[in-house]
C-alpha cells in the first residue's frame, strides 16, 4: 500500500464533500481489469454512426423468412402487429394527425437503433440469440416493410447500415422545456379569483371509464402504457 | 422466469359504490384513509364492554414470521395493474397504492414496477458490473467490490415519465393509484457513480455513459457525463435492505430527479463514450411528439407535480365536518417550496401545510385541514418548486404539447367530491 490510510480518507472525504467537483481522485484499487474477451462478449451497443456494428450482412429477402418464423406471431406477417403487440411498419404521414402511428418507418430517427434493439431484446423471450447476419437481414426486412429499402436483395452490412437514413430523423430536437415553457416559471401563482367564473366539469372518468374493475369493451381500445 | 409471487394478482376490487353504501349505513363507524374498509361487525364480542379474544389467548411466538409482513387486515394494500393495457405482464407496469400510504417513504414491496423483459432473478455471486469504453482501465467489479467503495445514502423519488400518460386526452382512470401511481420514494444506499468512474479513470473525451441492464430487455439509456459526476449513484440497497428483484437486485442506477426509465435496473455494464447512442428507449419511446410533428428528446428532468391522495376515488369521504386532506408533491429540479390546495376547481387557492422532511428531489407530504359541509367539491393541488416552476393546469400543458406526447403529464389533477362522499376523476374549465 503506497498511501497512508489518512491520505485515502482525506481523498474520499474530498470527493464526497465536493460531489460535483472535477477532483482527480486517487484510485482505491478495487476490482480488477476487464479482459478484452469479457468486454467483447458484452459490448453489444450500436451507435447511429455505425460504431459497434459487428461484421456481417443480410437482405430483406432472407429477413422475411426469419421474421415469419421468429417475429410474426407477435408483430404480424407484415409488421402490422398482432393483437396488442407493437406494430413495426406503416404510419407514414400520421405524426401530425390525432392518432399518430409511430413505427420504425414513420418515427424512428436511426437505423442503428433497429439493429441494436432487435439484437439486444428480440425475439421477446429469447433475447441475444440472433446472429449478426440474422440481425442484418431482419433490419433490412423492417426497412423493406417500411418502404425505406425498395430492393429485397439489397445487401445491408456493417459498412453501409449507417448510411441508410430514416425520413423522420430531422424532426427530433433537444429538450427545450425551460425556454419553450418558460411561462410555467412564474414563481408566484394566482391565489384568488383565478378563473373568471365558477369552475365547470368538462369531462369525467365515468364516461371514459377504464378503471380496472369496470373496464368496458370500448375502454380496452385505449392506448397502451408506454 | 419471473416469480409469480412478485406480482400479486389483484383480488377483484370491491365495488366502490357498494362499499360506500355499507360504510355510510354504519353511521360512519369505520375508519378512513389508510385504514378504511376493515369495518368490524357491530355486534362483535371483541368490542367493549367485552374483553377481546386477543386479550386472553396467546399470540404467535417470535420468528413465526422471520421476515415480517403487514397485518392480514391490510391485504388490499397492494400494487395493482391494468391488465388490458399491455400485451404481456413481462413488459408492463404495476402501480403504487398512493392512496393507502403515509409519509414520504414507499415500502419496498409497494413501489410501482415497470419491466421490459420481466423480473431478472440474479444470483449476486454471478453478477458483474463492467465499466469500459473511454476509460484508462476497463473495470470488472463483483458485488463485494462495489460494496467496498465509500457509501452514501439518499432519499429520492423515482417517477416513470409515462406516469399520468393515460390522462392526456381526458380523465380516464378513477383512482390516484392508476393516474399517479408510477412514482415511489425510498432511501438508497450505494456508491457515488463518480467514484466508480474515477476508479476506471475517465478519458478527456468522455461525454456520455451507456448504462445497461442484465435483464432480458438489456435496457440501455444514454446519460450525459455531467449528471454522472453530479448526484448519480449505483445503489444496492433501498430502505435499509438489499434492493428487491423487481427494483433491480443486486444493482441499479439512481439518477435523482430524472425519468425512471433511465435508472437502469440489474445494472451490469457502463460504457463510456463521446456521443449519445439513441437507443430505442430514447427514440421510439420517451420522446414527446408535438402537434407540429416534431419530437422533443432527452427530456430527462421530471417537472414539478402533485396529487391529492386522500380523499381520492379509491379513498372516498366518510364524514362531514373536520377533514384532513393529504397529498404528495415532488420536483425533479429541486425542493418543493409551496403547495396550494383548491376546493373549487382552481378558482381560489389556500396554502397547504408541508409536513415531514422537505428534501431535494424527494416526495414531499402536504396536508390541508378543512370542514366539509357535504356540498360538492372540486379538489385540486398545485406544486411550486424552488426554481419557481408552478405546476400547470392540464389546459396550459396541452396548449404547449397537444394530446399525443404521452410522457411528462404533470397537469393539475381534479377530484370531484359528490355529496354522497364518492369521488370521481374529472376535468374542469
Ligand atoms: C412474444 C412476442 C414477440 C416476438 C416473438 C417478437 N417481439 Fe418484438 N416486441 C415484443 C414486445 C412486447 C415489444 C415491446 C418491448 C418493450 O416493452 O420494451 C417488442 C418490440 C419490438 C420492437 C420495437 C418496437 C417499437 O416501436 O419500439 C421491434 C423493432 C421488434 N420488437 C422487433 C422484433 C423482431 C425483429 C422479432 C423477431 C426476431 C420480434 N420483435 C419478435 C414482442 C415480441
Amino acid at each position: 500500500m503506497s498511501r497512508s490510510p489518512n491520505g485515502i480518507g482525506a481523498a474520499v472525504t474530498a470527493v464526497l464533500l465536493a460531489f460535483a467537483s472535477p477532483a482527480a481522485a486517487e484510485r482505491l484499487n478495487i476490482g480488477r481489469a476487464a479482459s478484452p474477451e469479457e468486454i467483447k462478449g458484452w459490448d453489444i451497443d450500436v451507435r447511429p454512426d455505425g460504431q459497434g456494428l459487428p461484421v456481417g450482412k443480410g437482405t430483406a429477402a432472407l429477413g422475411e423468412t426469419i421474421f415469419q418464423e421468429r417475429c410474426a406471431s407477435c408483430h404480424g406477417e407484415f409488421g402490422e402487429g398482432a393483437g396488442r403487440w407493437p406494430e413495426l411498419a406503416g404510419g407514414a404521414g400520421t405524426l401530425k394527425s390525432d392518432s399518430p402511428v409511430k413505427t420504425v418507418g414513420s418515427y424512428w430517427p436511426y437505423v442503428s437503433t433497429v439493429f441494436d434493439f432487435v439484437h439486444r431484446a428480440m425475439p421477446f423471450g429469447a433475447a441475444q440469440t440472433l446472429t449478426p447476419d440474422e440481425t442484418y437481414s431482419l433490419t433490412a426486412y423492417l426497412l423493406y416493410l417500411n418502404d425505406i429499402l425498395k430492393d429485397q436483395d439489397f445487401e445491408v452490412n456493417e459498412k453501409n447500415l449507417a448510411t441508410i437514413r430514416l425520413p423522420n430523423e430531422k424532426n427530433f430536437f433537444m429538450d427545450d422545456r425551460e425556454t419553450a415553457e418558460k411561462e410555467f416559471w412564474t414563481a408566484k401563482p394566482c391565489m384568488t379569483d383565478c378563473l373568471p367564473k365558477e369552475a365547470t366539469i368538462t369531462g369525467r372518468a365515468r364516461i371514459l371509464d377504464v378503471t380496472p374493475d369496470k373496464a368496458s369493451e370500448k375502454a380496452k381500445e385505449s392506448p397502451p402504457v408506454q | 422466469m419471473s416469480d409469480p409471487k412478485q406480482i400479486p394478482e389483484p383480488p377483484s376490487p370491491p365495488s366502490r359504490r357498494a362499499f360506500l353504501r355499507t360504510s355510510l349505513a354504519l353511521g360512519g363507524a369505520v375508519g378512513t384513509g389508510a385504514f378504511a374498509g376493515k369495518a368490524a361487525a357491530v355486534e362483535s364480542k371483541n368490542l367493549p364492554p367485552n374483553v377481546p379474544e386477543w386479550s386472553q389467548g396467546l399470540g404467535d411466538g417470535v420468528v413465526s414470521r422471520p421476515y415480517g409482513r403487514p397485518s392480514k387486515f391490510e391485504a388490499d394494500v397492494i400494487r395493482r395493474d391494468v391488465e388490458w393495457l399491455t400485451a404481456s405482464r413481462q413488459s408492463s407496469v404495476s402501480f403504487t397504492p398512493l392512496h393507502q400510504l403515509e409519509g414520504i417513504i414507499t415500502p419496498n414491496g409497494l413501489g410501482f414496477e415497470r419491466h421490459h423483459g420481466g423480473i431478472a432473478e440474479i444470483d449476486p455471486a454471478e453478477h458483474r458490473l463492467m465499466i469500459h469504453g473511454l476509460v484508462e482501465k476497463p473495470l470488472m467489479l463483483t458485488l463485494e467490490d462495489v460494496r467496498r467503495f465509500p457509501r452514501v445514502n439518499r432519499i429520492a423519488f423515482l417517477e416513470c415519465a409515462a406516469n399520468s400518460g393515460m390522462e392526456w386526452k381526458g380523465a380516464q382512470l378513477n383512482g390516484c393509484q392508476f393516474t399517479h401511481g408510477m412514482v415511489h420514494c425510498v432511501m438508497y444506499t450505494g456508491v457515488p457513480l463518480k467514484l466508480l468512474l474515477e476508479e476506471a479513470g475517465l478519458k478527456t473525451n468522455a461525454k456520455w455513459l451507456l448504462p445497461e441492464g442484465a435483464d432480458a430487455a438489456a435496457m440501455t439509456r444514454s446519460v450525459p457525463i455531467e449528471k454522472a459526476l453530479d448526484d448519480a449513484m449505483v445503489a444496492y440497497a433501498m430502505n435499509g435492505e438489499a434492493l428487491y428483484p423487481e427494483h433491480g437486485y443486486p444493482l441499479r442506477l439512481v439518477l435523482p430527479g430524472w425519468q425512471g426509465n433511465m435508472w437502469v435496473k440489474w445494472l451490469r455494464r457502463i460504457k463510456v463514450g463521446d456521443e449519445p447512442w439513441h437507443t430505442r428507449e430514447e427514440t421510439s419511446k420517451y420522446t414527446a411528439l408535438l402537434p407540429d410533428g416534431r419530437a422533443r428528446r432527452f427530456t430527462w428532468a421530471m417537472d414539478a407535480k402533485s396529487v391529492i391522495t386522500n380523499p381520492s376515488p379509491q379513498a372516498p369521504m366518510h364524514h362531514k365536518g373536520f377533514t384532513v386532506l393529504s397529498g404528495l408533491a415532488w420536483s425533479g429540479r429541486g425542493k418543493i417550496s409551496q403547495v396550494d390546495v383548491s376546493l373549487d376547481g382552481g378558482r381560489n387557492w389556500r396554502a397547504a401545510r408541508l409536513d415531514g422532511p422537505v428534501l431535494d428531489k424527494a416526495l414531499t407530504r402536504f396536508y390541508y385541514e378543512f370542514d366539509w359541509t357535504g356540498d360538492p367539491l372540486l379538489l385540486q393541488s398545485r406544486a411550486v418548486d424552488e426554481t419557481g416552476y408552478v405546476q400547470p393546469t392540464k389546459a396550459a400543458l396541452r396548449r404547449h404539447r397537444g394530446l399525443n406526447s404521452i410522457y411528462h403529464n404533470n397537469g393539475i389533477q381534479t377530484w370531484h367530491v359528490l355529496p354522497s362522499g364518492e369521488i370521481e376523476n374529472v376535468e374542469v374549465a
